[in-house]
């Protein structure tokens, strides 16, 4: 049984995302709305991690072998400068977020295949925020992309 | 009529439920004239606040010299508050009024003529489009100016240079208002009526300090209160207002607490089963994500989030249930805090759940700031665009291509509009070029005031400012066109409860000042903005062609002007839109068939998400609305972003005082109104007055993590635990003369202050609601010092919200 890799999989990257929205949001202080919301969507793949907890609990995360398959995606550890830096470092949180989506996606037909309630409960959870995460980036990355690619210098 | 500074709503005409509001004409004229003396009275309504009171104007030899109410006026029966009366004519009559256009030359604003002024403009204008393109331009403009002037800045915008980046200070005082009605109805579109008042049996003031804010309407309240069958009230503030005083529930929350004591009244509502399932299944979508949403906020949960009593909660959640007829209005103290758009929602959340909605006594006022505030709103000077079209509907934006006759692609609707503090941002980063200010001065107005300082004094950027004083923003600018005021322009505009007036000119403008319209018409024209046949784009003659050209935008659309004109508009009273040939005398009341604008092909907004404004999008919008039915928008509470900590431990709030408007440019001006309140002051509870070293009338600093004030405090009524400065206060006229703060005609200078530091702005924070996007300006964490005795007590006004503590005593 290997949905305990993707579970492992799953807690890793909410752990990589969080951290990736903490560190746009600090770097990106003089953006108001980016540094208050990243905090806040930040606080919810810290909830994904809480609600997963009883689930690694029953399966268990680590299984022999799991490294060589894991597909992990990096995090975003310093922001950018200059003034495409603020749409690039969101882009990179979006290809993030986009990775966790498909994951829940997959473990969320797995959990169905188990019929797992429990675990199909927090995938409902999760993959709405993970689409709700995915509408801000876009939001605000339609936002700033005709200043930043026209006008900016 | 009794002196109107210390007798502010003026004598009682008690009057019952059901009953008509008796007339009563409150009149002013310059000393030493009588009605006889004047040569002839001119139609208008007053601008001094969102009320929209109707009015005439006195005038003698060429010259304004008085105002009276209009009784057969539907919006005030012939009232006028304190600053119609004392500073609407004497704040525009003062020898500090620009008379002729400046340019900045070596660092220094001298007088020019029109010609040069506008030339210099149009140079940067035009250079700055072939080198950058349209999105190097912004535009900022006010709450105050007529309509006409709003739909014309909005077309040379939109369809002439083609930004995205317009906006208004409506951001800072109504943008709340429109969000949450389009997030809750589908479009924008006050659903109350003033007259609402006259019927209903309770009151529910949100963050509303009526008796300040729109002072004829509570006149309007208090002669339902002293009359027989009274209204219940309930009051949610953390000041003890004249509105609190007033109440049988006073709720007076912590600054940034509002959601989660909405919550709790709407947990009640569903526990108690005070709630109409009929109407709910009829006419509402989504009611079960609003019931999972507000389960866990009991009223012990709220009391101990929001400091109140979890008795009073229930209270007032009663009084909600049971009444038959509610009347709810909100303002400042629910848009400017944390979770505005959130808050607001469950306000229309309330009245959806209980029906109550559409017919007398019955209603929702999201209340506006300013008096011209909606007509900002309706004419897409604020970044909607016009009629209340939904700029992610590619119909729409052709409707408006076909009616200017220009390419669909010139109009900017790829992206949401640019809210005001991103606008700042770009001009910050230096993409925005050129910056245009009309009527309003954000270098009081906007927060965290050193970096707006900043901003406006940068190299990078080409400042024009329009206004009729030197404000603290015109300093800084490198052109100054003067203006017409109130008076001196004819134009229309809308007040909160949809009532159009019109407001004719009285008299000439002084000097070479010009109406605001006709710079904007004078800008189209030299910058010869075209349509796709060749023909002038903005060809009005003047803003009767103006307010015609916007019936025909409007037609069709929920703020259809197409049954209105100006022959139409002359005596009698102000009419409420929508008004049409099918309905000639205007509407009263929206939503009567429990019908709402939310029809993808008719709404003005696909919605977005509450907590952090992620768009909802055609496809998702599409997929699950129930076309006419409202819906039920929630979002769970969490602590606002900013606080109070062990470096910061009190929270801070600003808001308004009586006797002024916004940033003092005219109420500042009028002997009456500033003898007033003459200078800014903190408000600071006993308790916190008392741990702080501090007596009445000692000068303290109040920091916050952005900047400081000095002023007097006063101590008063407000909750423990939370300081209140006035917003009005700048720097042009403060002690050192008026060259420190706000800027100096020099431009440059430092970027802090020289002391004595007075605008309240200082201090708040750079922060808006994920929605609306109006900025948070009631919530902040501060800490205050004692520095030295004053000489007496503090100049607050004793009269209001701002009397010294009373110990609980009435």
């Amino acid at each position: 049984m290997k949905l305990p890799v993707y579970i492992g999989l799953l807690d890793e990257a909410e752990a990589t995302l969080a951290a990736s929205f903490r560190v746009v949001a600090e770097g990106h202080g003089d953006e108001p709305d980016v540094h208050f919301i990243l905090q806040t969507l930040a606080r919810m793949c810290d909830a994904h991690r809480e609600a997963l907890k009883p689930v690694i609990d029953r399966y268990g995360e680590d299984v022999e072998g799991e490294e060589e398959h894991r597909l992990t995606a990096n995090g975003v550890t310093e922001v950018r400068s200059g003034p495409l830096a603020l749409m690039l470092d969101l882009q990179d949180l979006y290809v993030l977020v986009h990775h966790i989506d498909v994951t829940w996606m997959m473990v969320g037909q797995a959990a169905q295949g188990d019929r797992d309630k429990e675990l199909q409960r927090v995938v409902k959870q999760c993959e709405g925020d993970s689409e709700l995460q995915i509408r801000w980036l876009k939001t605000r990355m339609k936002q700033a992309a005709p200043q930043a690619l026209l006008v900016a210098e | 009529m009794t002196d109107r500074i210390s007798d502010i709503w003026g004598e009682r005409t008690a009057y019952g439920a059901g009953q008509a509001w008796p007339e009563r004409v409150d009149q002013v004229l310059a000393e030493g004239l009588a009605a006889d003396d004047v040569d002839r009275w001119v139609q208008s309504a007053c601008v001094l606040c969102s009320n929209g009171c109707g009015c005439s104007i006195a005038v003698k030899d060429g010259r304004m010299v008085g105002i009276r109410g209009r009784k057969e006026d539907r919006v005030n029966h012939g009232r006028l508050g304190p600053k119609g009366l004392y500073g609407s004519w004497q704040g525009e009559a003062h020898k500090d009024r620009l008379t002729r256009p400046l340019i900045r030359v070596d660092g220094q604003l001298v007088e020019t003529d029109w010609d040069t002024a506008m030339g210099r403009i149009v140079d940067r204008s035009r250079e700055l489009l072939a080198s950058k393109g349209p999105l190097s331009h912004g535009f900022y403009t006010s709450g105050q100016l007529f309509l006409e002037e709003y739909y014309a800045l909005g077309i040379l915008g939109k369809a002439g240079i083609g930004t995205p980046h317009m906006d208004g200070n409506t951001r800072l005082c109504t943008a709340t208002a429109a969000a949450a009605l389009k997030e809750s109805f589908g479009a924008d579109g006050q659903p109350g009526s003033y007259t609402d008042i006259d019927e209903c049996s309770a009151i529910f003031l949100y963050g509303h300090n009526m008796a300040e804010t729109q002072t004829v309407l509570w006149s309007r309240v208090l002669d339902r209160l002293d009359g027989p069958n009274p209204p219940r009230l309930v009051c949610v503030d953390p000041r003890d207002t004249e509105v609190a005083r007033r109440a049988e529930v006073h709720l007076p929350v912590h600054p940034g607490t509002n959601l989660a004591l909405m919550n709790g009244l709407i947990r009640e509502l569903f526990t108690h089963g005070w709630i109409d399932e009929d109407y709910i299944a009829r006419h509402t979508a989504n009611v079960e994500q609003l019931r999972s949403v507000v389960d866990p906020w009991t009223p012990e949960r709220v009391a101990e989030t929001c400091g109140v009593e979890a008795a009073d909660v229930r209270r007032a959640a009663e009084i909600f249930g049971t009444e038959n007829k509610i009347l709810s209005t909100v303002l400042q103290g629910f848009y400017q805090s944390a979770h505005a758009t959130a808050s607001a929602c469950q306000v229309n959340n309330l009245h959806l759940l209980r029906g109550m909605l559409g017919s007398p006594g019955r209603g929702i006022l999201q209340m506006n700031g300013q008096p011209t505030a909606q007509n900002n709103r309706e004419c897409g000077a604020d970044g909607d665009l016009p009629a209340f079209r939904n700029w992610e509907n590619p119909e729409h934006v052709q409707d408006l291509a076909r009616l200017w006759n220009v390419d669909p692609a010139i109009i900017p609707h790829w992206a949401p509009p640019t809210h005001a503090l991103q606008i700042f941002r770009y001009a910050e980063q230096g993409s925005i070029g050129l910056l245009w200010i009309s009527a309003t001065n954000p270098a009081v107005s906007m927060p965290q005031l050193s970096r707006i300082r900043d901003i406006l004094r940068q190299d990078s950027l080409f400042l024009v400012v329009q206004d009729i004083y030197l404000s603290e923003t015109a300093q800084c600018a490198d052109v100054v066109l003067p203006c017409a005021a109130w008076g001196e322009k004819t134009g229309t505009f809308t007040n909160a409860d949809r009532t159009v007036h019109l407001s004719e000119k009285a008299v000439d403008p002084p000097g070479e000042a010009r109406s605001d319209l006709d710079v904007f018409l004078d800008y189209a024209r030299r910058m010869d903005f075209r349509d796709k046949d060749g023909r002038p784009l903005l060809a009005w003659k003047g803003p009767e062609d103006g307010f015609e050209a916007w019936k025909e935008c409007s037609r069709g659309r929920p703020c259809d002007y197409t049954g209105l004109s100006y022959a139409k508009l002359r005596g009698g009273s102000g009419i409420q839109w929508p008004c049409t040939d099918e309905r000639p005398d205007g509407t009263e009341r929206l939503y009567t068939d429990g019908e709402f604008p939310t029809d993808p092909h008719y709404c003005e907004s696909y919605g977005h998400d509450l907590l952090t404004g992620a768009t909802t999008g055609e496809t998702v919008y599409k997929a699950t609305v129930q076309p006419g039915k409202a819906w039920f928008k929630a979002l769970d509470y969490s602590p606002p972003h900013e606080e109070p900590d062990a470096d910061y431990p009190l929270r801070y709030t600003t808001g308004r005082t009586v006797y002024h408007f916004h940033t003092r440019t005219k109420t500042g001006r009028s002997r009456r109104l500033n003898d007033a309140a003459p200078e800014p002051w903190i408000e600071m509870s006993v308790e916190d007055a008392a741990r702080a070293g501090c007596r009445e009338g000692d000068i303290v600093r109040v920091t916050s993590r952005r900047g400081r004030l000095e002023v007097p405090v006063r101590v008063g009524d407000i909750r423990p635990g939370t300081v209140f400065a006035p917003f009005h206060y700048g720097y042009w006229d403060a002690p050192d003369g008026g060259t420190a703060g706000g800027g100096s005609t020099s431009g440059g200078g430092a970027a802090s202050p020289a002391r004595p530091v007075r605008a309240a702005n200082e201090l708040t924070i750079t922060e808006w609601d994920p929605v609306s996007k109006q900025p948070v300006f009631k919530n902040a964490a501060v800490r205050v010092e004692r520095l030295r005795a004053g000489d007496g007590p503090s100049k607050a006004p004793a009269t209001t919200a701002s009397r010294p503590a009373t110990g609980g005593q009435p």
